[in-house]
């Protein structure tokens, strides 16, 4: 039996130990918004956070992530500071197919929680997801647009 | 959201209605027939255009004001999509249309997707629902609209016996009908039961696009929100109870055979379930969850017969193609004078040949249907392209009755033209059938869905030319050898004159898309020759390579001449103004003819395809070898445009997936199968390699021509044509990734 803090719930799964985390959130936990795209961590279609960072879940064993670790996916990043990212994909229509925007939000979301004022270039080598769509003008708007909300939220407080 | 409300059904409705306003015009099939013959089952094609009056009992469904759209009492306004979203934004255009004609409230505007099976219940109400050619949005813009303009008039008409007032007193906005005189409204939800019951006026009057408040405005999509939280169920995400799932694997080289498999080394695997035999040249590993099948695919032992193509490469299937360079070939698509006649008596002849590889869709999310079979009837959630054409091959599968069994469109991770193709569902059923009463949800690894593409065709081409006097084009021959899709896809549509579609956008005269240039003495011809590999519709399709030889070759003349390659270009297009207006839009916007910044280098290019008219300018530099496209500027003129963000949306998208494939992608064959496996190999376009993209969209009316697809064609030509400004070097192989630049 793994446990795993997904979301901020602890929760557990009956599975083999060599199953990746993907796997695991999309099939046993139902947390499907995190995509399946190539299983080699190529794509980045699997991105979550573990304790803040980024990370490829297809190419992570789950029973290589720590039981204290934080694991955040898509369905969960509405609860956390970083919606703004979501809201900022909203507001410039960034979507075409929509089947990498979780994982490219994951990606801006942890880029932008590591580097609160991005450059284009920091932006264009730090997400290195692939949409077949091309969607990349926009997400690299959209990456900029949510870091500045968030330094303006910050400023706020 | 559950997967039942996400892929709402269009009702279940079965049987005859009287709802049949649309007068029968052959658009829908016809229409298709210009570019692509599609594989429509027979069935499918001889289900009879709806005619007015047909079967003219029963009432309409409750809620519906035309088969197109339900209201509600809460006023929510339901627009049925019959056409697949694919993330190229049809769904949110149709919608806009609809919604426009209808005069109703857009923030009240839903939507929810036809049933191929509802569709053929009531003899095709939704008509066709094939989405390909980027004519999702052209091709059904007229009957939306009417079916906008419709509802609205039945609305009016309600709210207006309700009053006992003429309608022509009546005025509606934003779904609110008004009677002035006597300070009375009623809202759309209220009256719409009413107009439910009121027959539906055949003779509408259609808005002037410019009168339009809801079309051709950059309102945002309709279908963003559960893409952002990951909510949205696609075709891979679906779970259904007591459903196993299914992964399989079919010979690498396309043709070959399953032999054996020895199932016994897996089947202790945990959660294996079985390992069968699909078809003859395909297995499936069953089991309770993705990884425990892989786990046991990986560990497998086949054994396959790969057949007379196992030692097929590159190579060979390269020196197939270059057969068909030279020698006769009776399939001509353009020949105006006698160009093989001034060719052979010229002195000098400008010559080069050029070649294009496989390319794979590569859609984000691999193939899936998950399918539910009994000997009563088979159930189908998919996301497919041609949900008719599915339905059949979903029949013809599972053998039974077509009114037995439905297809659940689902809304799609990219497609690109792969599910054009209905290969993979026919492998469901065929693995549910094995599974009777359990739902079986296929999944295609990355690897399977590399392996088992149905590919951009490989090319070559041979330009030779002449230039007269004055440095212009005197002469032009272009032998375009290869592959045919339509051999493969439609062996039938082949006819004495070969396959009319590899010519997009060379022919003298098509609404589809003619040759930009006049050329005394023109010959454009097609020598095929098919290799195993099986090929398909690729995004763009064959103006792909079309534009890259026909305007790299244009800018190897102007060069011949002398001259600049946009002034070079102009010369021979004094026919052809709606080219010329897009190509003048970019050299002007991206400042051709002044200077550049240092180390930057402009390439320009344009073409039509798919009905609209593209250009573009491209600016790179070349660093120690290094390619690096820094800017593009792209016009298109579509005729109309519904929605102008999702146009720049497209054409910027055109761009990345365009230049992926020429520059990073590429697929080669290595002892009969395609090589590269994963994202690992065949390359693609990231945020890295993006370039800035303006895009200039100038609709000059009049013709509705498509979005998705056409700008993909100048991409490649207009960076190529930079590559050659920076380095004097000509790019006539693709990918470039495959050419040393630094020796350039």
């Amino acid at each position: 039996m793994t446990e795993l803090n997904v979301n901020n719930r602890q929760l557990r799964a009956d599975v083999e130990g060599d199953t990746p985390l993907l796997w695991v959130l999309r099939e046993e936990l139902q947390l499907t918004g995190t995509k399946y795209g190539c299983g080699v961590a190529q794509c980045g279609a699997c991105t979550v956070h573990m304790d803040g960072a980024a990370l490829r879940s297809c190419v992570m064993p789950v029973n290589a992530v720590p039981a204290t670790a934080k694991i955040v996916t898509i369905e969960g990043l509405g609860q956390t500071r970083l919606k703004v990212v979501q809201e900022a994909w909203a507001e410039l229509d960034v979507a075409q197919c929509g089947y990498c925007q979780p994982g490219m939000i994951m990606a801006a979301a942890a880029l932008i929680a590591q580097t609160p004022d991005p450059s284009d270039e920091d932006i264009r080598s730090g997400i290195t997801n692939i949409c077949r769509c091309g969607t990349y003008p926009r997400v690299l708007a959209a990456t900029k647009l949510a870091a500045q909300r968030l330094r303006g939220a910050g400023a706020q407080r | 959201m559950s997967a039942a409300t996400t892929n709402a059904t269009a009702t279940a409705t079965t049987g005859s209605t009287r709802r049949h306003f649309l007068k029968a015009t052959g658009l829908a099939a016809g229409g298709l027939a210009l570019e692509f013959t599609l594989p429509v089952s027979s069935a499918v094609a001889q289900t009879p255009t709806p005619s007015p009056g047909a079967g003219s009992t029963g009432a309409a469904p409750a809620g519906e004001v035309t088969a197109w759209l339900l209201i509600h009492p809460d006023e929510s306004v339901v627009i049925r999509i019959a056409r697949a979203e694919m993330g190229q934004g049809t769904l949110t255009g149709l919608a806009q249309l609809v919604a426009e004609e209808l005069e109703c409230d857009w923030s009240k505007v839903r939507f929810e997707l036809v049933k191929p099976g509802a569709n053929r219940a009531r003899a095709r109400v939704w008509r066709d629902m094939g989405t390909g050619g980027s004519r999702g949005i052209r091709g059904s813009q007229d009957y939306v609209r009417k079916a906008g303009a419709a509802a609205r008039s039945m609305l009016v008409s309600a709210a207006a016996q309700q009053w006992a007032v003429p309608v022509t007193e009546c005025s509606v906005e934003a779904g609110t009908i008004r009677h002035a005189a006597s300070k009375r409204q009623i809202t759309f939800g209220a009256v719409a039961a009413a107009a439910n019951q009121l027959p539906i006026p055949e003779d509408v009057v259609l808005k002037d696009p410019s009168q339009w408040r809801i079309a051709g405005k950059p309102l945002k999509r309709l279908d963003t929100a559960d893409k952002l939280d990951g909510s949205l169920v696609y075709g891979m995400d679906l779970r259904l109870p007591g459903m196993i799932v299914a992964l399989p694997k079919a010979c690498p080289v396309h043709g070959g055979m399953l032999v054996s498999f020895d199932k016994q080394a897996v089947l202790k695997m945990p959660g294996v379930r079985d390992v069968i035999k699909v078809d003859d040249a395909t297995l499936a590993v069953l089991a309770d969850r993705f990884w425990q099948a892989k786990r046991a695919l990986d560990a497998l032992p086949i054994v396959w017969d790969k057949g007379p193509n196992a030692s097929v490469s590159s190579a060979s299937i390269a020196a197939l193609v270059s057969e068909g360079l030279q020698g006769d070939t009776p399939f001509v698509g353009n020949r105006q004078g006698d160009a093989k006649a001034q060719l052979q008596g010229a002195a000098r002849v400008i010559e080069a040949d050029y070649g294009t590889p496989f390319q794979n869709h590569a859609p984000m999310e691999p193939l899936s249907a998950t399918v539910q079979w009994t000997a009563q009837r088979c159930d189908v959630w998919a996301p497919t392209q041609v949900a008719e054409a599915a339905l059949a091959t979903v029949a013809d599968a599972a053998g039974l009755d077509i009114t037995a069994c439905e297809v659940h469109p689902m809304r799609i991770g990219g497609s690109f033209g792969r599910r054009l193709a209905t290969d993979y569902l026919a492998m469901a059923v065929r693995i549910a059938k094995q599974r009777p009463g359990v739902p079986v949800k296929m999944m295609w690894t990355r690897e399977e869905d590399m392996l088992q593409g149905r590919f951009h065709p490989v090319t070559q081409c041979r330009l030779r030319a002449t230039l007269d006097g004055q440095g212009r084009i005197g002469a032009l021959h272009m032998r375009i050898a290869g592959q045919s899709i339509t051999s493969f896809v439609n062996p039938k549509a082949i006819t004495a004159n070969g396959d009319a579609t590899v010519f997009q956008g060379l022919l003298a005269e098509s609404p589809e898309g003619h040759f930009g240039y006049e050329v005394p003495h023109l010959l454009i011809d097609h020598a095929m020759r098919n290799p195993h590999v099986r090929p398909g519709y690729w995004r763009g399709v064959n103006t792909n390579q079309n534009a890259i030889y026909s305007e790299c070759f244009i800018d190897e003349l102007a060069h011949a001449a002398g001259k600049d390659p946009f002034e070079f270009r102009k010369e021979h297009m004094a026919k052809r103004p709606k080219h010329l207006a897009v190509l003048q839009a970019v050299a002007d916007r991206a400042g051709w003819g002044k200077a550049a910044p240092k180390g930057v280098f402009r390439g320009i290019a344009q073409y039509m395809g798919f009905g609209s008219y593209t250009a573009a300018v491209a600016e790179v530099s070349v660093k120690d070898g290094q390619l690096k496209v820094l800017r593009i500027v792209a016009a298109t003129d579509p005729g109309h445009v519904v929605n102008p963000q999702q146009v720049e949306a497209q054409v910027a998208g055109s761009f990345v997936y365009g230049l992926g494939a020429a520059l990073f992608g590429g697929n080669t064959v290595k002892d009969g199968a395609i090589a590269e496996t994963n994202f690992d190999t065949y390359g693609v376009m990231r945020l890295y390699d993006m370039p800035a993209v303006e895009v200039i969209v100038m609709p000059s009316g009049g013709f509705w021509g498509g979005v998705g697809e056409p700008t993909i064609a100048v991409a490649a030509p207009a960076v190529l044509n930079a590559v050659f400004a920076a380095t004097g070097k000509r790019i006539r192989q693709l990918p470039l990734k495959d050419t040393d630049l630094s020796k350039a």
